[in-house]
């Protein structure tokens, strides 16, 4: 067994077993760590089959972010997780059964007969200085820079919608409105009356004073 | 020359549009200033155009103005085909027209449709010229139809009479059954002609007048017979012959000017010009001639015979209308084309005149149509009294007026004809002098003489009419004297029309007529010992004594000793109540039965609800399927998968 | 040497253990947001090892894609979540039968 060897089955068995875990475990914030570790470990293989950048931005980007998301919502929301385990047993045989005829089925039709070394021999090791990422790179940024603009674009609308959908209107706080402040006018602030200098004073008397004649009366 | 036709065609297109779209703005004197020059131009350039014609040796004019659609096999033309059968009807329909242009002003001073008005019977005139002028049949089909546009809304101009909406609606169905066969006919002839152009068709029509068609195993005949009958079914509706007749009277509750524009002069003589037209064609069917000189006597006689009956002013000359165009069609069917086309012009002249009189004694009576409540009226308003006495004396065919020669001759015609059903013919416009006569001058005395029945309010008011409406009776009535007299030289017998129109060698009884007629003063002399003559005098001196010297005892006689005709007379021979059980009942009784099965039962029971039904209940059942939990559809979707794995591992 | 065959049936058993994963927390809308994670990553798994047997730098720029819109769909995932757990106080499936006819 060379090293080679080895470290894909350890990198690939961990992710299997970590990927069990993050199905199976109760609390959520351990399923995400363990996606995180699934990750991890499948991101090696990555970089086992020489695509480094890719097994690199795997790691920065989707466990750095993502799941950093994925982890920081668990823990915001306050989750009763008793109800959410409900058929959890009741619902294993029929996960196991079906995930286990998948793995069958998939590995009659991916496995050796098909798919082995001898039909696919193992590709020789690029040579040292070869650059996966100035590979990805001229093609990306060539053949696919159309592609590559739509993709950025929906990021930029999911970041878009992602605050649109989850930002959330304070009552009660106080904003600064800008717009009304420059637009305002000595109309809106102040209101000149006009008063005579005397005003007939005596009728309100009378009402106030029948007024405490009616309070008196009874 | 091919300016000045479309200047002719489009100057009341013109005069239409500015009244009719921008009446508002230009006021109503705008408006008729604006329709009147449209017209007048017309007029001047369709007399200029006559005169180069007829004088100026101008060599028949037929050509493509505009290419409308181009298909690979045919092309949709608009083009002029101007020969001199085109400019006399160019002439008498400007000319009417423009008269009742002029009379227009007074007659509707008052009305608040005015501008409106204008601009209809300047579009009318446009689509009669079009109709006219046309080189091909889909243009004429297309003024044919303007002109059915037109006279329905003019007939029901004044849309808030029921009476008028009823009438109008009449006038556009019946022609629509006329426009039916007339479309038929267009069609028969694009499908074996292979072109709608006159000329071409013309010169294809050889080729084509011993094809025979069998619509039915057995049946066969001849395809100009065909041809003719149909085009001829859409004459009798436009021209308003027997069966088809019934919307003319009716469409006597459009204002006067109409009547006289429409009912007179113009649309009603699209059929007769049609025919006329396309006399090639039908000379070479002796079955269609004898068809439409029957259909023509048979309106000539009985549609005279109703005119008796009628009380109202207008719906008696309407009659008298429909009279004379049995005349003219009994012409076309003895192949006098020219003396159809002769009567044609005359009574334009001459109708217009008496319905214009009519209205101009309309206007003194104050919209009071029933002539029951007239009388003694020639000496408040005598230029009317003496124009409608003009009228009717070329109406009755008085010796040395206009309708004098036309009708004469188409007697003659008749006389001479050898086709079967020419005795029949013959006869029924003979008696229908007669009772031509006789109804003319019962409205004519009952109007104008005898006591006056107005009421007192009404007679105070009595006075001539404006310069504006007796002018053009005065313009109108002079022609109505004379032209006869003077067309009947270069118009009947001196080949006027050239090849215009083709008469078959065993058709011609113009040629027997030709061999007759030593000059109009002779005719007018050699007149005074025929019959025709004194059936004329006869009806009026039974009309004189019934309404002049015994009028309180006489009509009541008679209406007593012939109860059971008048009655008959009454209904209008029952049309209208067989049209309106028959046709108007049977399409209700259908319409209902097509609405309670097919409309309630079929499509929104059956289909439309039916469907809704099937697709709820199937989808009561569907939607069992679909829970909204997300882990059902994932394990469907995986159930799916595998199903798909099973097969590519398994069973490939 | 490692075969195609074995990255492509490692790719597989996660993508099963997502799809297991899927059954077993059919209510937790947070893991089952995992496991969809879980899913595209076995995806990718299958791009990279074809593209590193074919030579093929095509299959990575794939995963390239994936990954974005994956990181897309987590966040607005994670945002209606927010969104839900704030209107409703749960995030169990079984309890948003808005829809439902």
């Amino acid at each position: 067994m060379t090293l080679y060897q080895f470290l894909f089955y350890v990198f690939a068995s961990s992710a299997v077993i970590s990927a069990i875990r993050v199905v199976t475990v109760k609390n959520p914030v351990h399923a995400a760590l363990f996606l995180v570790l699934t990750f991890f470990t499948t991101a090696l293989t990555w970089i086992l089959m020489e695509a480094e950048f890719l097994g690199i931005v795997l790691l920065l980007v989707y466990v750095g972010a993502v799941m950093v998301l994925f982890l920081f919502v668990v823990m915001m929301l306050d989750i009763n997780l008793a109800p959410l385990r409900e058929g959890f047993v009741r619902n294993l045989p029929v996960g196991v059964f079906v995930a286990l005829v998948m793995v069958v089925e998939l590995g009659l039709i991916v496995g050796s007969h098909a798919f082995g070394l001898a039909n696919y021999p193992a590709p020789t090791p690029a040579a040292v200085g070869t650059s996966n990422t100035l590979a990805l790179g001229s093609v990306l940024y060539t053949e696919y820079v159309y592609p590559f603009e739509i993709a950025a674009f929906i990021l930029l609308v999911s970041i878009v919608s992602a605050i649109a959908l989850a930002h959330r209107k304070r009552e009660g706080a106080l904003y600064q409105n800008i717009d009304a402040q420059v637009k305002v006018n000595r109309g809106d602030r102040i209101r000149v009356v006009k008063m005579a200098s005397s005003t007939p004073v005596e009728s309100e008397a009378d009402d106030d004073t029948s007024k405490l004649s009616g309070r008196k009366a009874p | 020359m091919e300016k000045i036709y479309l200047i002719i065609a489009l100057s009341p297109l013109i005069g239409a549009l500015v009244a009719g779209l921008f009446g508002k703005q230009i006021g109503r004197a705008g408006a008729h200033w604006v329709t009147n020059i449209g017209v007048g131009i017309s007029f001047i350039l369709s007399l200029y155009a006559f005169y180069m014609h007829v004088w100026g040796g101008l060599p028949t004019y037929d050509a493509t103005v505009y290419t409308w659609a181009a298909t690979d096999a045919f092309h949709f033309d608009i083009g002029f085909m101007v020969d001199r059968l085109t400019v006399l009807m160019m002439v008498v329909v400007t000319g009417v027209s423009l008269m009742v242009h002029i009379y227009t002003i007074g007659y509707m001073a008052d009305d608040p449709g005015y501008q409106r008005f204008f601009s209809y019977i300047s579009l009318f005139t446009f689509s009669m010229l079009m109709l006219v002028m046309a080189n091909n049949l889909l243009q004429l089909f297309f003024g044919w139809e303007a002109v059915g546009l037109v006279s329905y809304l003019l007939i029901g101009f004044w849309y808030k009479k029921e009476t008028a909406i009823f009438a109008n609606l009449k006038a556009f169905i019946v022609n629509r059954v006329g426009d039916f066969g007339f479309l038929l006919g267009i069609a028969a002839v694009l499908m074996y002609a292979n072109t709608l152009d006159y000329a071409t068709f013309f010169e294809r029509l050889p080729a084509l007048a011993s094809v025979k068609v069998e619509y039915w195993p057995g049946v066969e005949w001849s395809l100009p017979t065909v041809i003719a009958i149909l085009l001829f079914i859409g004459a009798m509706g436009k021209s308003a012959q027997v069966p088809l007749h019934v919307w003319l009277p009716d469409s006597m509750e459009g204002p006067t000017p109409i009547s006289a524009l429409i009912h007179a002069a113009t649309m009603v003589t699209a059929g007769i010009f049609m025919v006329a037209r396309f006399s090639p064609l039908f000379e070479l069917s002796d079955a269609a001639l004898s068809f439409i000189m029957v259909i023509g006597a048979i309106t000539a006689l009985f549609m005279g015979l109703l005119g008796i009956v009628q009380n109202d002013i207008k719906r008696v000359i309407a009659y008298s209308t429909l009279s004379q165009l049995g005349y003219m069609t009994v012409a076309l069917g003895a192949s006098a084309y020219s003396a159809a086309i002769f009567h044609l012009m005359t009574h334009a002249f001459f109708k217009a005149l008496l319905f214009l009189a009519a209205g101009s004694v309309i206007i003194a009576m104050h919209h009071e149509q029933d002539i029951r409540k007239m009388g003694g009226l020639w000496k408040y308003m005598p230029v009317t009294f003496v124009t409608f006495l003009i009228g009717s004396l070329a109406l009755i065919g008085f010796p040395g007026t206009s309708g004098f020669f036309s009708k004469d001759s188409i007697i003659m015609a008749v006389h001479a004809s050898q086709l079967p059903g020419a005795t029949f013919a013959y006869w029924a416009v003979l008696l229908g002098v007669f009772v031509t006569a006789f109804y003319t001058f019962r409205l004519f005395f009952l109007v104008f003489f005898g006591k006056e029945r107005m009421d007192a309010h009404t007679r105070s008011h009595l006075h001539e009419s404006p310069k504006v409406v007796t002018v053009p009776l005065i313009l109108l009535s002079i022609p109505a004297l004379l032209v006869g007299f003077f067309a009947i030289d270069p118009l009947l017998f001196s080949d006027f029309f050239e090849q215009a129109i083709v008469v078959m060698p065993g058709h011609d009884a113009m040629t027997h007529l030709r061999e007759h007629y030593h000059g109009a003063l002779a005719m007018m002399e050699h007149s005074l010992s025929s019959s025709v003559f004194w059936l004329a005098i006869a009806g009026v001196a039974l009309s004189a004594v019934m309404y002049l010297l015994m009028p309180g005892t006489l009509p009541a006689l008679f209406a007593k000793v012939f109860a059971w005709p008048k009655r008959i007379l009454d209904g209008a021979y029952g049309f209208d109540d067989f049209n309106n059980a028959v046709f108007g009942g049977g399409s209700r009784l259908l319409g209902r039965g097509l609405w309670r099965i097919g409309d309630v039962r079929l499509i929104d029971g059956l289909m439309v609800n039916g469907t809704a039904g099937v697709i709820g209940a199937t989808s009561m059942q569907w939607r069992k399927l679909q829970t909204g939990y997300l882990y059902h559809y994932a394990f469907v979707m995986i159930l799916g998968l595998i199903g798909l794995m099973t097969w590519i591992v398994f069973l490939r | 040497m490692i075969s195609l065959s074995q990255f492509l049936v490692f790719g597989a058993i996660l993508f099963s253990i997502s799809v297991a994963g899927i059954f077993l927390n059919r209510k937790n809308i947070l893991v089952l947001l995992m496991a969809i994670e879980l899913m595209l990553l076995a995806v990718n798994v299958n791009f990279i090892a074809f593209s590193h047997f074919l030579g093929d730098i095509n299959g990575q720029v794939f995963v390239f894609f994936v990954l974005t819109v994956a990181a897309a769909e987590a966040a607005i995932g994670l945002a209606i979540l927010v969104t839900l757990f704030r209107n409703r106080r749960t995030i169990n499936v079984e309890d948003l039968t808005e829809m439902k006819g």
